[in-house]
């Protein structure tokens, strides 16, 4: 196996990768080796830095010292390092649904022309969510109580969330048991980070459960806020054919990469790109017009949306740039490595930031403003048209594969019956009888230390060859993407069932829902399930799982955490965070899986994640009196009899009536 | 969908509405956009388009708007590689191709194509029609076309009750004559109507059934909606209809009356022959419905569920089916399309050499087809069912006493006499009407056999065509023993026949049934709504109309006309915990107006809170609400101090302003509405009829139909009412429909009404 190989599944990042050795460029790998070796301490999580007596490190093996300066136990330093990098994340997606909110606002009010309504009925539904009376009132007086009122998510003291009330019955029921009824989604954040201070919250347990809240306050607050306006102001995805990695940049054209999250930038762009008077400077310039694509969740927003293609996730953002190809990168918020400065230099790629919270020493940045969006998004765009004529060579490869995207609940709903008859029923009965064994997510990142998409790749592909139905976001989504998992040609992938149900609705077998804050679109999905009826009447009743195989941000955590919080068996892969404390490990195993019917585990083995999957699927298939899988029973449905009959018409005399050879 | 299907479905659903266009562009260029469309004797105009659109289509211009929402739900045809989801778009086209395919059957019906004439050789035999005046239905020239809301009711009581457990719409062309009989005789033998449509290559089913000289009209449950897959229009129309006559459910309620028809109406489709475009999208039309779609040839099956209840669509290849020929591969195939939308069927086996089902009771015999027949102006017939002491009978025991019918030359007569006598430790002799009621039904179910009358009114008659296949007269017996023992084996243990034609045998029993009568008669003359203690409830309904409830009592039956107090009391004993349960009147809270205590708790029960209180005999006050299958309605009239009622068989204007259909739309769904009831023929007849509001002499409007076929009852209740004159001075709709031509009538006539209390 060589080096490249190693490195990532990708074709296209393998021959890139070796372009960058040639051009002896450093990236995320080579970093990793020079890190080598990593802190013990650090990555089992004993090691505290909270206050100002540390580094406090508690020795794993019982020999050293078990306690810091303060006293802390390795259960209480693991708890709040845990809990505060939920916090973290949550703070990240909720920041960003913030500044969603904020748009829409701005909208309202009429200080953000260049954008829209694009999604009424959306806009009507969320309505219903947050109280706000939509009765012969004029549009524009929805969105603005619509945005006030998410706005006022973010502050609120007491009570209960607003969208708590999307999760059944039963589950808020559990959360109002536990104590873990998130009561504001910034106070939430605000309480880990304040209970995690030196000499205050010292049991790992109401540590825990703290960081369950905050990150329920991100799942079912400001990353469901985000979501929901965004397909409010961009339109609710729905399914569109798009191409995927490398080969999606053009030789001739100005390729413009956004990179990042937020699409209120990355929407504008595309308007941009699209302008006549800057393709016709772009054509003055020599290119034959400008191309847009994105790298990370950014694109993800545009993919599902627009069918903007994807060049890469994570681990390709470097990549990018060394094609020699990219005219300008512009980035906003989250996951863009501060290497792509220095890499910038070595390459003729502009790179621009344009978040004030998102500046990059030495990097241009051009601060981004949604009451001038358009012409911000105008003036960067030319910046990259300039920069067209100082191309060198370029290598940009072959690879590019299709795929369908563009799944929202609203669509899925639609996709199963149509206007009149949309329901999640077939696909409860799907599951009921067993055509399905089960569904799972598989989201999140990248990391350096496992091959680039190799374990996403490897979950995905046995759980749909083992009739579990997937859904994506992030990072995930786009690894399979490249590889052909999200066309709906995947279905030969999956097993009989599987494929019978691809077959019935068209769809592929695993299906992206878009980014890493568009999780928040499964815990509906699975909410609408769990109240469909036939497979309980909570999330953790489902047979399901979900999966983060190669996650790195601190948004995995507030991810894992609303996910297991609400009642799913989530496996993060690769190295626990946690396995300093035995303690931690178990609560957030075993302990919550009895309070909250979700369990969180950490498992670097994902032939071994993929079994304990299965297994606790088809536990809850037991439990709720499902049939036992067996794959064997399906499959008879489809068009290949039919159309093998009528292949032979050509000479012989057509009997209708016999499928028989 | 399978991608074939979503392929041609929305191929076949963009080409019907294009073409829904172009018709309808040239019918407005020809006829003007002004000119009238409707269907015949219904209320809800073009009634997929009126459920699920909301549009009450009554011009040609109307449908321009109507057409605008199919074009709306069409997509374009998935591409061959990286396809984008195809099942909700696949959906959505299927229902554009209903609306325009009733868009279409509109403007045939504006230009006066439809019902299709039928332009080939040959007719159909039609059935006793009881609504038709059209000659050319009556000839058998003409298809049927859209269902009557007068059939549609009646049919109601039927599919709620069970008798009839749904619908089958086949379309196309079976495989040979002999199949297409075998399948509609076994649809037929599980009283489940059969619609049919469309052909193949030109020929259709409704061909082949000509043919074969099948009987065909809403008598035998077979119903030629004409040779197009455009008709299958009609019977997906009559589903909608349902929904909203029976469910309680509005127009523009698509959703919800989708739903309806998912879990409550039995139906649904075999597709005959190839299918092409325009099959496949009309099935995929029905399958929003949540009718599943069986094809006796090879196409792509769609097996996982959710939109129908189970598989959505089967193929069953006809030849591929495993049976000795194809008799028995049709069997076969109508089974598995039972068995797929899950239509729970109990059939009886009756041991008699003809078919035997409910969808044959409405035969005719005519008189040039009769070998022998029973009773009517020639003979004497009559039957008596009575209750015996347990060991006094052996169960089975058929006898005739005298000769059969074989010495009788063909179309001729003889006597004969029917006993029938069971026992039971449940058997009450309360029963015994109830039970010899039946044997109406039981017998007419037989193929070839007509009944009608009852007691010693009997009239029965034999066709040659049964006697060819070796009908006896013991064969009664069979029926009798074994439809007794099937459906009221909870009341009858044994069960014993015996038929007379024995002359003096036959009068002595004659005389022994007559007294019988009698004393039945003055039993339950003697039976009020005072002298017991309990009424009976009938929730039956609630599988079609789920928040309405009958109340029955001795002197107020069913409003479907299907039930009395007796039937009730029966049914319950049979089925303790069926849908008739007994009600303890407990405390009278106002003996004038009927209202108890016990009956108004069940009521809200029962009715989950939608009825609170419930007056037994007013119009005026919380009167009793209705389903769907009332027999009459009556309505107050204001101006003439009075009521009218029209009865369902009545397609007349009223001086209500409304036909009975319109006023159905008021009357039924289970709501209350002072001023209107629906309500059961006989109840006219009653004591209690409306006492509260002055009674009988309340009607000043009665349909004739009505005055015509109760003729001797009614003039029973002008003496009880002390004015032998009364039906008289009622008006009908020979002499007015409006309340402009009513008035003069009854000042002429002195109808009492004029002069009693003022009903508000
Ligand atoms: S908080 Fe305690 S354990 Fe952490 S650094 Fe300070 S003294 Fe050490
Ligand atoms: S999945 Fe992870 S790496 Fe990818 S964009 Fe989201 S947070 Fe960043
Ligand atoms: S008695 Fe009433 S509820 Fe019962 S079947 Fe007749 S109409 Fe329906």
């Amino acid at each position: 196996m060589t080096e490249a190989s190693r490195r990532s599944t990708d074709p296209a990042i393998q021959k890139l990768l070796a372009v960058a050795a040639e051009d002896g460029v450093e990236l995320a790998w080579d970093r990793l080796q020079a890190q080598q070796p990593q802190c013990g301490f650090g990555q089992l999580g004993v090691c505290c830095r909270i206050c100002h007596q540390g580094p406090c490190r508690v020795d794993p093996f019982g020999e050293g010292p078990q306690r810091g300066v303060c006293g802390a136990d390795a259960d209480t330093i693991i708890a709040r390092n845990f809990a505060r990098m939920g916090a973290a994340g949550g703070a990240a997606h909720s920041d960003h649904g913030r500044d969603m909110a904020l748009t829409l606002l701005a909208l309202a009010e009429g200080h953000a022309p260049d954008y829209q309504i694009r999604d009424v009925r959306k806009l009507m539904s969320v309505a219903g969510y947050l109280g706000v009376p939509t009765n012969d009132r004029p549009t524009m007086d929805i969105v603005k109580d619509v945005a006030l009122k998410a706005l006022a998510q973010f502050g609120q003291q007491t009570g209960e969330l607003a969208y708590a009330q999307r999760a059944p019955k039963k589950r808020q029921e559990l959360w109002r048991q536990a104590g873990i009824m998130p009561r504001g989604i910034d106070r939430e954040v605000v309480d880990v980070m304040h209970r995690t201070h030196i000499g205050n919250d010292q049991w790992y347990e109401s540590i825990i459960l703290a960081a369950m809240r905050s990150s329920l306050a991100d799942g079912w607050g400001g990353s469901m806020l985000s979501t929901d306006i965004t397909d409010i102001l961009f339109g609710s995805p729905v399914p569109l054919v798009a191409n995927a990695n490398m080969g999606a940049l053009s030789e001739t054209m100005v390729n413009v990469v956004i990179h990042g999250h937020e699409p209120t930038l990355s929407e504008m762009i595309l308007v941009a790109v699209n302008d006549p008077e800057l393709i016709a400077y772009a054509k003055s310039q020599g290119a034959t017009g400008i191309n847009l694509t994105g790298l990370c969740c950014t694109s993800n927003e545009t993919l599902m949306r627009q069918g903007v293609a994807t060049i890469g996730n994570f681990l390709s953002q470097e990549l990018a740039i060394t094609t020699g190809a990219v005219d300008l990168m512009v980035v906003d918020i989250q996951c863009i490595m501060q290497a792509l400065g220095p890499l910038t230099e070595h390459y003729h790629t502009k790179l621009v930031t344009t978040s004030p919270k998102a500046h990059i020493a030495g990097v241009t940045h051009v601060d981004f403003d949604e009451h001038r969006a358009l012409d911000i998004a105008k003036q960067v765009v030319k910046m990259g048209i300039d920069n067209f004529k100082n191309r060198k060579g370029t290598h940009i490869p072959k690879d590019i594969d299709q795929m369908v995207v563009g799944f929202s609940h609203e669509y899925i709903n639609y996709a199963l019956g149509g206007m009149f008859r949309g329901s999640f029923r077939p696909l409860n009965d799907a599951i009921i009888s067993g055509r399905l064994r089960g569904a799972a997510g598989v989201v999140g990142c990248n990391h350096a230390a496992s091959c680039h998409d190799e374990t996403h790749l490897y979950t995905v592909r046995e759980l749909i060859k083992n009739d579990v139905l997937v859904v994506l976001t992030g990072c995930s989504a786009i690894g399979c993407a490249k590889h052909g998992l999200l066309s709906p040609d995947a279905a030969k992938f999956a097993g009989p069932g599987l494929r019978e149900i691809c077959e019935t609705v068209g769809i592929p077998p695993v299906l992206h829902l878009g980014s890493c804050v568009d999780n928040t679109r499964i815990l509906t999905v699975l909410s609408q399930m769990a109240s469909e009826g036939g497979l309980g009447d909570d999330i953790s009743d489902l047979p399901g799982a979900g999966f983060a195989p190669e996650w790195m941000s601190e948004k995995a955590i507030s991810i894992g955490c609303y996910f297991a919080g609400s009642g799913v068996y989530t496996i993060m892969g690769g190295r626990s965070p946690i396995a300093g404390s035995k303690k931690v490990t178990e609560f957030l195993g075993d302990v919550l899986e009895e309070r909250l019917g979700g369990r969180l585990e950490f498992l670097p083995d994902p032939q071994e994640a993929v079994e304990r999957a299965l297994k606790h699927i088809d536990k809850k298939r037991a439990a709720l009196g499902l049939p036992e899988y067996d794959a064997k029973r399906f499959g008879q449905s489809g068009d290949a009899v039919t159309l093998k009959m009528l292949e032979k018409t050509d000479d012989e005399i057509l009997n209708v009536y016999s499928a028989r050879a | 969908m399978s991608r074939y299907i979503a392929t041609r479905a929305i191929r076949g659903a963009n080409t019907v509405v294009a073409e829904a266009e172009a018709l309808l562009k040239a019918a407005i260029a020809d006829l003007g956009p002004d000119t009238p469309v409707a269907f015949t004797n219904t209320a809800y105009f073009l009634p997929v388009n009126l459920a699920f659109m909301g549009r009450q289509i009554a011009k040609l211009s109307d449908m321009v708007p109507a057409l605008e929402d199919a074009k709306r739900l069409l997509h374009p045809v998935p591409p061959e590689n990286m396809w984008v989801p195809y099942l909700g778009e696949t959906m959505d086209s299927g229902m554009a191709t209903l609306l325009a395919e009733e868009i279409i059957e509109g403007i045939r019906f504006a230009r006066g194509q439809e019902p299709q004439p039928i332009t080939w050789d040959g007719t159909y035999i039609p059935t006793a029609n009881f609504v038709t005046s059209d000659p050319m239905a009556k000839a058998g020239k003409r298809m049927n076309g859209p269902i009557d809301d007068i059939q549609l009711r009646a049919w109601g009581i039927q599919l709620v009750d069970g008798r009839m457990p749904g619908f089958a719409a086949l379309i196309g062309c079976a495989k040979s004559t002999e199949v297409a009989v075998q399948i509609v005789r076994e649809l037929q033998q599980r009283s489940i109507l059969v619609f049919l449509s469309g052909s193949v290559n030109g020929r259709s089913i409704i061909h082949q059934l000509m043919e074969a000289g099948v009987e065909m009209g809403y008598d035998t449950y077979i119903i030629p909606f004409g040779t197009d897959t455009m008709a299958t229009i009609y019977p997906l129309g009559f589903a909608a209809r349902s929904a909203l006559t029976f469910g309680g459910l509005k127009p523009g309620m698509p959703r919800e009356i989708l739903q309806y028809n998912r879990a409550r109406v039995f139906a649904f489709a075999i597709a005959l022959g190839e299918v092409d475009d325009l099959k496949y999208a009309t099935a995929a039309g029905a399958i929003n419905y949540g009718f599943p779609v069986v094809a006796d040839t090879v196409i792509p099956q769609i097996l996982p569920t959710g939109i129908t209840p189970y598989e959505h669509v089967i193929s069953m290849p006809f030849d591929d089916i495993e049976g000795k020929d194809d008799i028995e591969r049709a069997r076969k195939l109508v089974q598995r399309a039972i068995e797929v939308r899950g239509v729970k069927i109990k059939v009886t086996e009756v041991p008699i050499p003809v078919p035997y089902g409910s969808a044959f009771e409405g035969e005719r015999v005519r008189k040039s087809d009769m070998r022998v027949e029973f009773g009517g102006k020639s003979s004497r017939c009559f039957e008596y069912l009575r209750m015996a002491p347990f060991d006094s009978i052996e169960d089975g025991k058929i006898t005739v006493v005298g000769p059969d019918f074989d010495q009788i030359p063909p179309e001729g007569f003889m006597d004969m006499g029917i006993v029938v006598e069971v026992a039971g430790r449940k058997m009450q002799e309360d029963f015994e009407p109830v039970l010899e009621r039946q044997i109406h039904y039981f017998v007419n179910g037989a193929s070839g056999i007509q009944h009608i009358g009852q007691r010693d009114i009997t009239w029965i008659r034999i066709s040659k065509a049964a006697a060819d296949k070796g009908f006896k007269l013991e064969h009664f017996g069979k029926i009798l023993y074994a439809r007794f023992h099937a459906d009221f084996g909870a009341i009858v243990d044994k069960v014993q026949v015996t038929i007379y034609t024995d002359k003096a045998k036959m009068e002595e029993w004659l005389a022994k049934a007559r007294q019988a009568y009698t004393h039945r008669n003055e039993r339950l003359a003697g039976m009020t709504d005072d002298s017991v203690e309990e009424f009976f409830s009938c929730t039956l309904c609630q599988s079609f109309a789920p928040n309405h409830v009958c109340v029955i009592s001795p002197e107020r039956l069913g409003l479907c006309g299907a039930y009395n107090w007796l039937d009730c009391k029966a049914s319950n004993q049979i089925n303790p915990t069926g849908p008739n349960q007994p009600i303890k009147k407990g405390t009278c809270i106002d003996a004038n107006f009927g209202v108890f205590e016990g009956v108004n708790s069940f009521v809200q029960q029962a009715s989950h809170q939608a009825v609170q209180d419930v007056s037994m005999y007013s119009i005026m006050n919380n009167p009793m609400t209705a389903c769907g299958c009332f027999e009459c309605i009556a309505m107050v009239i204001p101006e003439a101090n009075g009521v009218m009622v029209v009865s369902r068989e009545d397609p007349s204007m009223t001086p209500a302003g409304m036909t009975f259909s319109t006023l159905a739309g008021v009357a039924g769904g289970g709501l209350q509405t002072a001023g209107v009831m629906g309500h059961g023929k006989y109840y006219l007849t009653s004591r209690k009829y409306l006492s509260s509001d002055g009674g009988f002499k309340r009607v000043v409007w009665m349909s004739s139909f009505l005055k015509e076929s109760m003729k001797e009852e009614f003039k029973a209740v002008a003496e009880r009412e002390g004015d032998p004159n009364l039906i008289e001075k009622i008006a009908d709709e020979r002499v007015a429909t409006s309340v402009e031509q009513l008035l003069p009538f009854l000042e002429e006539k002195a109808h009492p009404a004029l002069t009693m209390p003022p009903l508000f």
